[in-house]
């Protein structure tokens, strides 16, 4: 005796856990009685998918990284040896592959959710920055990822991305040598780049996603009415529109992974190339630094940063401007939560403006991958001009359009239809 | 406007039967799809066809080999030492069962058809793995006798400098030592008379 | 079941249909007549892994392609394999090298490619299509050109099957609608329809080759998502059931 009782009232082995680790109240805070608005709708199933992918990745990467030989002379052929020699390796492999696209769409939407119903807005501002964040590095990571097969797209990927950093005036050409470790993409490239990818951005990213998932759960999630649910509480203080995330939101999540899975699924066993999306063709021939690719297009999942990148007009024959405005598009994101001046958060009262606003940002940004794909063509320039601009309105006007817009009233309850 | 909260604990209307019912499929089904993502991943594990074409059967030619000697090479990244034993080799395996542990091999590895008085097909030719059944170093060749460095009355065999394990000529142990067993012995079988295959058994052929 | 398999199939149709579409749209309207590729079919797979030793191991190797991983997934026994395959090494467990020496490379002005991944890397039409497109060009050192690859070095190995074709220099021809591109001038060993049949047997190995686990993927696919559509209505069941709570 002497110690005094975990204030959970647990008995026996959970008992003897609970006096030394919050177990329980883990549980509990974060699921059982973890209060979650109860009219969640579609969009809400791309956060727990985006963490079934993490997941995803974390293992399947781990497995790859067993057998994966880094190294210029070696990693072509040891992506081969998996795809061949090592039992169920070409699974891993794909599932791996095909993961980092899913990856992206998936957390495309659930930013896209985001936008759709106020999701960063007061007090929700850590999260939206901890989730940009995660973008960020995911894209990083992804990159990364990309120039380990060393394959002839990653040896040209990974040229002119890093190129990209020479048109820093004055320290630029130093730098890209820094960054490769020699005078052009090498064997040192390459090892750093799986470092990075394998160790530290990892750490960074799984660190990164405790924070989003902390914070979220610190102020409660959102919802597609943009009502606080917290105002409305019951004697035991819990809200009246909120229901326990496990079991009601876990088993609807299942429902979500699921149907997510048969499609994952359907891409790993029968379009594993993703119609060249995925695996590009040229990153079947290894890697060779005197015959570029005739189409060297990013990741499709770049398309858009990319588009931007290679619309900008040089200035006085440089291309930093591209280079600002591509990192530019990432960076704006960040701000979001301080250029809406919306009242409410919820497109479903919001009014005409931000609809509009809106539905030209999604078909830019479409229109943006789509072109950033594409071999440069004029057309290709002008729509991606176009895209841009429509890109940068939709947040650097925000303050405007968000305070001219007009509103419905806000109900004081969610909305839901029990069914 | 209620203020019932949106929960009111189970619905006493619920047919819980029917609740535990889909749970239990609901997780059955949960640990079959995991065991089946399990499944790969382990078995990614297992040597690949690169390692199993490395650890492919490897044929050693006998007349390279004189009376007495001892060849090494390597099977599966493991040394094997084929030795050519003399008559008066041979006949010392049978002066030695006294001071052995495990004479008859009875509770060594070995494949059935060497587990005989010379540990071997044929008794000139014996076909060993040289790591000593201790803790893996490989033992030094030591024919030579008498060899009082070795033992008192030495007649020829194996001594591990690692830990003073001492084995016969068929790679048995004796008695005092650290090694608990003999030597192993890989499969193998005769090609012809002066090539054998270390890594298949006769029937295979 | 026959409705899983219905649904299986629209979901994988749409998967890859909204993913190819677009691809064969951007590769420039397909430069290359379709080709269906069927690896299911282990007779034609056979037929042209022999084809492949008979007539492009000489000068071209597969060297990521085990000889015993082939006779496995090809339904070959070692024994068919030792007598009927493999020329260039006699351990099973060696990848496929060619028969030429490396010196060699001289012969051509160049090293003939490695083939694993050729039918990846370009493209199952492709290399139907470059198979079929050696014409006679007295401009060129061996006599032959090649409409999908101008300029190769590789002669027309396969000149005694398909016979020798002249390009046909008409307007219609440019745009490969209908007329035909080539004319035979010299008759070969087999006809027609029956040099078609040998390239795609060709063209059918080489995707194997390319990924020799693509016939394990498909099978495991189907294994995989007749799962998820039997888990589904469970799973689904579970959450109205649970979902009975809230109002």
């Amino acid at each position: 005796m002497g110690i005094v009782a975990n204030p959970y009232k647990t008995t026996g082995f959970m008992g003897w856990i609970d006096d030394r680790f919050p177990a329980t109240k883990m549980w509990r805070d974060h699921l059982s009685e973890y209060y979650a608005p109860k009219n969640f709708n579609f969009w809400y199933y791309f956060g727990s998918l985006a963490l079934l992918v993490l997941v995803n990745q974390l293992v399947t990467g781990i497995v790859l990284t067993m057998h994966y030989k880094p190294g210029a002379e070696t990693a072509f052929d040891s992506v081969e040896y998996i795809m061949r020699d090592v039992e169920w390796g070409w699974l891993i492999r794909y599932m791996h592959s095909t993961g980092a696209s899913a990856f992206f769409i998936v957390v495309f939407l659930h930013m896209y959710r985001g936008l759709l119903y106020g999701s960063y807005q007061k007090p929700r501002e850590l999260i939206w920055i901890f989730g940009s964040l995660i973008f960020l590095v995911l894209m990083a990571e992804a990159f990364c990822g990309y120039v380990l097969p060393w394959g002839n797209m990653s040896y040209w990927g990974a040229q002119v991305i890093i190129n990209l950093f020479g048109t820093i005036p004055v320290i630029g050409p130093d730098m890209v040598v820094w960054i490769q470790g020699d005078y052009s993409p090498a064997d040192a490239t390459l090892n750093r780049l799986f470092s990075l990818h394998v160790i530290a951005l990892p750490f960074v990213l799984v660190g990164l996603v405790l924070a989003h998932i902390i914070a979220l759960h610190e102020v409660g999630s959102n919802n597609p009415d943009g009502v606080e649910i917290k105002k409305y509480k019951d004697a035991n203080g819990i809200p009246l529109d909120g229901i326990p995330f496990h079991p009601y939101y876990t088993v609807k999540d299942i429902v979500g992974v699921v149907v997510f899975l048969m499609i994952f699924c359907a891409l790993i066993f029968w379009a594993p190339d993703g119609g060249g999306y995925f695996l590009e063709k040229p990153n079947f021939i290894p890697a060779s630094n005197i015959s570029t690719p005739e189409h060297i297009t990013p990741a499709w999942y770049f398309g858009s940063f990319y588009a931007i990148l290679r619309a900008t007009p040089p200035l006085f024959g440089s291309a930093l401007p591209g280079v600002i405005a591509m990192f530019g598009a990432v960076l704006v994101i960040f701000f979001v939560p301080w250029l809406d001046r919306s009242p409410v958060k919820s497109i479903r009262y919001r009014g005409p403006y931000y609809k509009i606003a809106l539905a030209l940002f999604t078909l830019a940004f479409i229109a943006l991958s789509y072109y950033g794909m594409q071999p440069p063509s004029d057309f290709g320039t002008l729509i991606s001009r176009i895209g841009m601009a429509v890109y940068f309105a939709f947040f650097l006007l925000m303050p405007i359009y968000t305070k001219l817009d007009s509103y419905k009233t806000v109900p004081e309850r969610v909305t839901h239809e029990a069914h | 406007m209620s203020t019932e909260s949106a929960i009111s604990g189970v619905n006493p209307n619920v047919d819980t039967s029917r609740r535990r019912f889909l749970t239990l499929a609901a997780s059955g089904m949960g640990v079959i799809g995991g065991a089946a993502v399990v499944w790969p991943i382990l078995a990614s594990l297992r040597p690949s066809a690169k390692a199993q074409a490395a650890g492919a059967p490897i044929a050693i030619d006998l007349a390279v080999i004189e009376p007495g000697q001892k060849f090494t090479t390597t099977w599966r990244g493991k040394a094997i030492w084929v030795v050519r034993r003399t008559p008066e080799m041979v006949a010392s395996l049978t002066k030695v069962t006294g001071e052995l542990v495990d004479p008859d091999s009875a509770s060594s590895k070995q494949p059935e058809y060497t587990q005989n008085a010379a540990r071997a097909i044929k008794p000139d030719i014996s076909v060993l793995i040289a790591n000593c059944t201790h803790l893996g170093c490989i033992p030094t060749y030591r024919p030579d006798h008498p060899a009082p460095d070795v033992a008192a009355n030495w007649e020829g065999g194996f001594y591990c400098p690692c830990h003073g394990s001492k084995f016969d000529l068929a790679g048995r142990v004796y008695k005092g030592s650290p090694a608990p067993v003999n030597l192993s012995i890989p499969p193998y079988r005769f090609a012809s008379d002066s090539q054998i295959v270390v890594g298949e058994d006769p029937s295979a052929a | 079941m026959k409705l899983i398999k219905a649904a299986a199939a629209l979901l994988i149709g749409l998967a890859t249909g909204v993913l190819t579409a677009p691809a064969a749209l951007a590769s420039g309207g397909g430069d290359h007549p379709y080709f269906r590729v069927d690896t299911g079919n282990l007779a034609g797979l056979q037929r042209g892994a022999r084809d492949f030793m008979s007539y492009c191991a000489g000068c071209h190797s597969l060297k990521y392609l085990r000889y015993n991983r082939m006779a496995a997934d090809l339904g070959l026994s070692e024994e068919q394999l030792k007598a009927n395959l493999m020329f260039t090494s006699d351990k099973p467990g060696d990848t496929i090298a060619t028969a030429m020496p490396n010196e060699s490379a001289d012969w051509f002005g160049a090293q003939p490619p490695d083939l694993s991944l050729t039918a990846r890397a370009r493209g199952p039409e492709w290399v139907s299509d470059y198979l079929q497109s050696f014409y006679l060009d007295p401009s060129r050192p061996l006599g032959v050109n090649n409409t999908v690859l101008p300029g190769a070095s590789m002669p027309h190995v396969l000149w005694e099957l398909q016979g020798f074709q002249a390009k046909v220099e008409h307007a219609a021809a440019a745009d490969g609608h209908g007329a035909k591109k080539f004319e035979l001038v010299q008759k070969g060993k087999l006809s027609e329809e029956e040099y078609k049949k040998f390239v795609a047997d060709l063209t059918n190995f080489l995707v194997y080759a390319a990924e020799p686990a693509r016939n394990k993927r498909i099978s495991t696919g189907w294994n995989v998502l007749i799962f998820l559509f039997i888990l589904f209505p469970i799973v689904y069941l579970l959450k109205k059931e649970y979902w009975k709570d809230i109002h």
